[in-house]
């Protein structure tokens, strides 16, 4: 899928007459309406400023792809935005560029980059942009007396119906694991161990009957709206769009919600480094930061940008901050998805989870 | 007796003539088909062959680290490894860390031991300023290094050569002692998929015949203007991406859709039980029919298109009921085209991938799913193309199998 | 017409598309033990008529009896009616022993008889030890054997054959029209004979029944068809023929004077014109006219210039100039005391009252 947003860059370039200066950079993102968010928030204000074009795709994560691109030496992505494991990977294994975060803009209220960035969200090759989270929702018209734990999710006893989990052992794992009594913090402790994983599993075994499996981050909003499943595992952005922009009468329950990050990262190699260096330092902007969180509540990821985060763009109403990840009601039981445990056991988890499914 | 020599003389001739008068036309054919055959080489051929010696070829671990294979060569897996081995490991790392290519070493390594990968990668960033004795100190930043399990996972990454991808592809793992046993039970998982896709497109397959029959006899027996009409509807699919069709499938078999409702509306079921008829192995049947019908069709179509109805007619002059006819005499005309359209079904659904990863659930997806999952998100493409070089195996021998049984003579495209 | 024919069609009609008939109100019998051959250009409705005596097409309208009994609503199967068709349709899965052994083993029959008849078949057609070959191994004329063979096997009081010659060769097909006629005689067997060549039809029939158009133009033993056609199409049709066109001036008891447009006056039988004054069409064997005849033998003599001669060794085929017609055809015999012709030359020629037939306009 490829969307060109180049009307409004040709335009402007023609009235500024840079057309011959112009690049095209490619950003490829995740679709939906968390690249919508993107393109409103960083490819306008920045196709304004530079009169460069910006090429946008989609993909469904994994490196896959820029393993392929940069192999082959034949890179045709500049910007990709990806999940944390991935890029610690990609960064061991050279397949991206590095950046130096002294060179990226200080926040608008003087702070230096380095320090107005959250703490874990800049990296060698990758630099954050947003804070999401795996949390689960339900439809409010459907269930008579409403979840609020993250066990409750676990228990088709009290809640009978079809459950959405997405197909993979990721965040699934932890969020057994927390139903089944074991704190947020010890979480990766226990699944270290063998008796640990065998307990997530024998959760999920328990409602195993019952879940409908899905895989792009768009499925659970439909299941639900579809009423195929009365709850569903979900990123938090693609409910709150639902129920923001098309009124679904769905609810967000944020115990037990494991949250993670979004990071850009540059293939090596890519066509245009420069101009995707700017793009990402642009982007990773105090301004832009907050104005991505006026379309789609994924959380900030900088400190200066949390005094700007407003409303959402089109309802002056909707306050944002506190459907954010981030908001302090919300992480009262949460979890940070712990990239190096993933990055470990990843293939062997993977497996065992296939097999489980294929039992 | 003269005679006769002098013709095999003559024989001898003629045949060289003839040799030479065939090879003008022989080297002209090839030269007319010397193109496709560079291509064939070029863009199939090679690309397959690389990839499925990637299966058994990985030198990962022996390019990147070659002081410690080197050195792990002559280790013998049971001792304690000793100092100097430490130390080939920490100058090696300090090297892979520069390089930036410790993430490759520690993903390989990670996939023989599992949990590792951090063990390489954080111990890598301080590699280079860790001192002698490096046994002491790597022991001291991270306590696995003294786990001999991480040196017997080096030593068998180590190998250029190796079985391995293709033990786990068939569900076998690797003793340090070099057997093979069979993979715990819960991680057993590709011959359960295989099985199940075996399973998947011998049914495909047989619906695929039992819809297609009929609707082929049907097209090779009406009038030329209906049965065109009727083969374009069977046609009409091909033009809609399997995607599209796949999704009008969800449509129409999701708890809450077309079927679902109709069967509420009907009473045939109630509104609390509906049925479970796309996301498993029921909605990865139907939808795989659905999609490969024309393959069988189209072969069908055309062997009965070349069924005269004078042979049905002489059955029956001769006295044989319509069923006698159809089955003595007009079904064994069609084997050459239900073998065509069955073996085309089948091979096309055993490759299959899109459909069963959308509607497949847990118990409907294949093999190729998880092909594709080692390709594009474990990244592990040497066991990607172990699993390719079995699924190949599979299909070659089923081919042979049919060619024994049936006769690969025996069969008709149209 | 005997009272108790194996065949019978009254008053069948059929449409294929409900607007048109392809066969208008056909009665035919057909006699026990009969080879009746039925004739006719393509189109003309002979093979819808066994099509429908088969089973395989219903008729629109009317009956037909087999045996006595109406076989309207009897299935093809039920028929007990050997065919033989256009194309041998020998099933080409079976070997030859196994596709005559075919219609013996749907009728249940023992297995000892069922190989001793197939034996006998295939002994009856000259392809012993051929039984276990398949069709494609075979010769057209083997094949067409076969096809014969198995259409006989069980028996049947009636065998319909579907032009079976048309795909063989000349030599061929005259050997193989022989060999059906032999097995014909020698089984009694009732035949009917679709075909649309009438030396085939002359040579095998007891009966030829031509076709046109729907209709049956005139049903008799060969003999009778080329000697005495009943009208212009069974005279054009069944032989050569020479036409005169001209209307009928004098008409008395069976003979008439018809006058061409040249304005000579032709003595010929009357055999199918309706009053003085109609148009009529006159039919005369090549071979039944004169040159330089007895003019006391005769009741036509007009003179005529050659055209052409051709020397075909029996007879030379003369083409002659007469009463204003440039293709008429005169069949001269190749005896030693007749007279040598050149072309150019003016001659006499001449014809008996009774060999000219006026026919239908």
């Amino acid at each position: 899928m490829k969307r060109v947003t180049t009307v409004l860059a040709a335009a402007l370039a023609a009235t500024v007459g840079v057309a011959n200066a112009a690049d095209t950079v490619t950003v490829v993102s995740w679709g939906g309406a968390y690249t919508k968010s993107q393109i409103e928030a960083y490819h306008k204000p920045w196709i304004a400023r530079t009169g460069n074009f910006i090429v946008s795709e989609d993909y469904n994560g994994g490196l896959a792809e820029i393993k392929a691109q940069v192999e082959a030496g034949n890179v045709k992505w500049d910007v990709v935005d990806v999940e944390l494991s991935d890029a610690i990977r990609g960064c061991d294994e050279g397949l991206l560029e590095e950046f130096d975060i002294s060179t990226f803009p200080a926040g608008t209220d003087g702070t230096a980059a380095a320090d107005d960035f959250l703490e874990g969200t800049v990296y060698d090759c990758a630099v954050a942009n947003i804070v999401w989270s795996t949390i689960y929702a339900y439809d409010s018209t459907k269930l008579s007396n409403a979840p609020s734990t993250i066990a409750d999710f676990f228990d088709v006893e009290k809640f009978p119906g079809k459950r959405g989990i997405r197909k993979n052992p990721k965040a699934n794992l932890e969020m057994a694991l927390m139903a089944d009594g074991v704190p947020a913090g010890e979480v990766y402790d226990v699944l270290e161990t063998e008796e640990g994983v065998e307990r997530a599993f024998a959760k999920l075994d328990s409602i195993k009957d019952s879940v409908v499996w899905w895989e792009a981050g768009a499925q659970p909003p439909q299941l639900l709206a579809d009423g195929e499943v009365v709850m569903t595992t979900a990123y938090n952005g693609r409910i709150f769009n639902a129920v923001a922009s098309e009124k679904k009468p769905f609810e967000i329950v944020w115990d037990g919600q494991v949250w993670d990050l979004d990071l850009f990262v540059i293939p090596k190699g890519a066509p245009n480094k420069e101009a995707a260096m700017d793009f990402v330092k642009f982007s990773t902007g105090t301004e832009p930061l907050a104005a991505q969180a006026s379309w789609i509540s994924y959380g900030p990821v900088r400190k200066s940008s949390s005094s700007l985060v407003g409303s959402f763009h089109d309802q002056p109403d909707l306050k944002m901050d506190v459907h954010m990840p981030t908001a302090p009601n919300n992480m009262k039981n949460a979890l940070q998805n712990n990239f190096e445990f993933w990055a470990d056991n990843q293939d062997q988890l993977n497996e065992q989870f296939n097999a489980w499914l294929a039992q | 007796m003269a005679q006769t020599a002098a013709g095999a003389i003559d024989d001898k001739l003629l045949k060289k003539r003839l040799d030479k008068a065939l090879f003008r036309n022989r080297s002209r054919a090839f030269f007319l088909v010397v193109p496709l055959l560079l291509f064939l080489l070029v863009a199939f051929v090679g690309p397959i062959v690389y990839f499925l010696t990637r299966a058994f070829i990985d030198d990962t671990f022996s390019s990147l680290m070659p002081e410690t294979t080197a050195i792990l060569a002559d280790w013998d897996s049971t001792t304690e490894p000793t100092e100097e081995m430490y130390a080939v490991l920490v100058a090696d790392m300090v090297v892979a860390r520069e390089n930036k290519t410790i993430g490759k070493v520690a993903t390989r390594v990670n996939r023989d031991k599992p949990g590792t990968r951090s063990l390489f990668t954080s111990t890598a960033r301080k590699a280079a300023k860790l001192e002698a004795p490096f046994k002491e100190s790597l022991i001291g930043v991270k306590k696995k290094w003294g786990d001999i399990e991480v040196w017997q996972a080096m030593k068998t990454a180590s190998a250029k050569y190796t079985l391995g991808y293709y033990a786990a592809a068939l569900d076998l793992k690797k003793n340090s002692d070099g057997s093979f046993e069979r993979q715990d039970e819960k991680r057993r998982i590709h011959i359960t998929l295989l099985t199940r896709t075996l399973k998947i497109s011998f049914l495909v397959t047989i619906f695929c015949l039992a819809l297609g029959y009929p609707i082929a006899y049907l097209l090779a027996t009406l009038p030329a203007k209906t049965s065109n009409l009727l083969l374009i509807l069977v046609l009409l699919p091909f033009w809609t991406s399997i995607l599209v069709r796949t999704t009008a499938w969800i449509a129409m078999l999701q708890s809450q859709g077309v079927v679902n409702d109709l069967l509420v509306y009907f009473g045939i079921t109630n509104d609390d039980s509906r049925f479970s008829l796309i996301y498993n192995q029921l909605g990865t049947l139907i939808a795989m029919t659905h999609i490969l019908l024309p393959f069988m069709v189209l072969p069908l179509y055309s062997v009965m298109k070349g069924i005269p109805p004078s042979y049905v007619r002489a059955a029956k002059s001769l006295g044989a009921t319509n069923w006698t006819a159809f089955w003595r005499v007009y079904a064994p005309q069609t084997v050459p085209g239900i073998g065509a359209g069955a073996i085309l079904v089948f091979i096309v659904a055993i490759g299959y991938y899109i459909t069963p990863a959308l509607v497949g659930g847990q118990d409907g997806t294949m093999i190729s799913n998880t092909i594709d999952d080692h390709m594009r998100k474990s990244l592990n493409w040497n066991l990607a193309a172990a699993l390719g070089g079995v699924l190949m195996v599979v299909v070659m021998t089923l081919y042979w199998i049919y060619d024994r049984v049936v006769g690969i003579d025996n069969m008709k495209l149209g | 017409m005997s009272e108790n024919p194996l065949v019978r069609f009254k008053n069948v009609q059929k449409s294929y598309d409900g607007k048109t008939l392809v066969v208008k109100d056909l009665n035919l019998d057909v006699e026990r033990g009969e080879f009746l051959t039925m004739l006719g250009p393509s189109g003309s409705g002979k093979t819808t008529c066994l099509m429908m005596l088969a089973g395989f097409e219903p008729a629109t309208h009317g009956e037909i009896y087999l045996d006595s009994q109406p076989i309207n609503n009897v299935p093809p199967h039920k028929r007990g009616i050997g065919m033989v068709f256009q194309n041998y349709a020998l099933f080409p899965h079976m070997t030859v022993a196994e596709n005559l052994a075919f219609p013996l083993e749907v009728r249940k029959m023992s297995a000892s008889e069922s190989q001793d008849r197939v034996k006998r078949a295939m002994d009856m057609v000259q392809l012993g030890g051929f039984g276990n070959r398949r069709p494609s191994q075979l010769s057209g004329g083997q094949q067409q054997r076969v096809a014969v063979a198995r259409a006989l096997v069980f028996d049947p009081d009636l065998v319909l054959m579907d032009e079976p010659l048309g795909a063989l060769d000349k030599n061929l097909r005259e050997q193989m029209q022989y060999e059906i006629k032999h097995i014909h005689e020698n089984l009694g067997v009732t035949v009917v004979y679709v075909t649309h060549d009438q030396s085939e039809a002359l040579t095998m029939s007891n009966r030829i029944a031509v076709f046109n158009d729907g209709v049956i133009q005139q049903l008799a033993p060969p003999d009778a068809l080329y000697e005495r056609p009943e009208n212009a199409f069974v005279a054009q049709f069944i032989g050569e023929n020479n036409k005169l066109r001209g209307t009928v001036t004098e008409l008395e008891g069976d003979y008439c004077v018809v006058k061409t447009k040249t304005g000579a006056a032709v003595y010929a039988r009357a055999v199918n014109v309706g009053r003085i004054g109609d148009e009529s069409t006159l039919s005369l064997r090549p071979e039944r006219v004169l040159i330089d005849p007895d003019p006391s033998t005769v009741q036509n003599l007009f003179e005529a210039r050659v055209l052409e001669l051709i020397y075909l060794g029996d007879h030379i085929r003369t083409r002659i100039e007469l009463l204003g017609r440039d293709d008429f055809i005169v069949k001269v015999p190749n005896s030693a005391n007749h007279a040598l012709m050149r072309e150019g030359d003016v001659v006499t020629v001449g014809w008996l009252q009774e060999d000219c037939r006026a026919l239908d306009a």
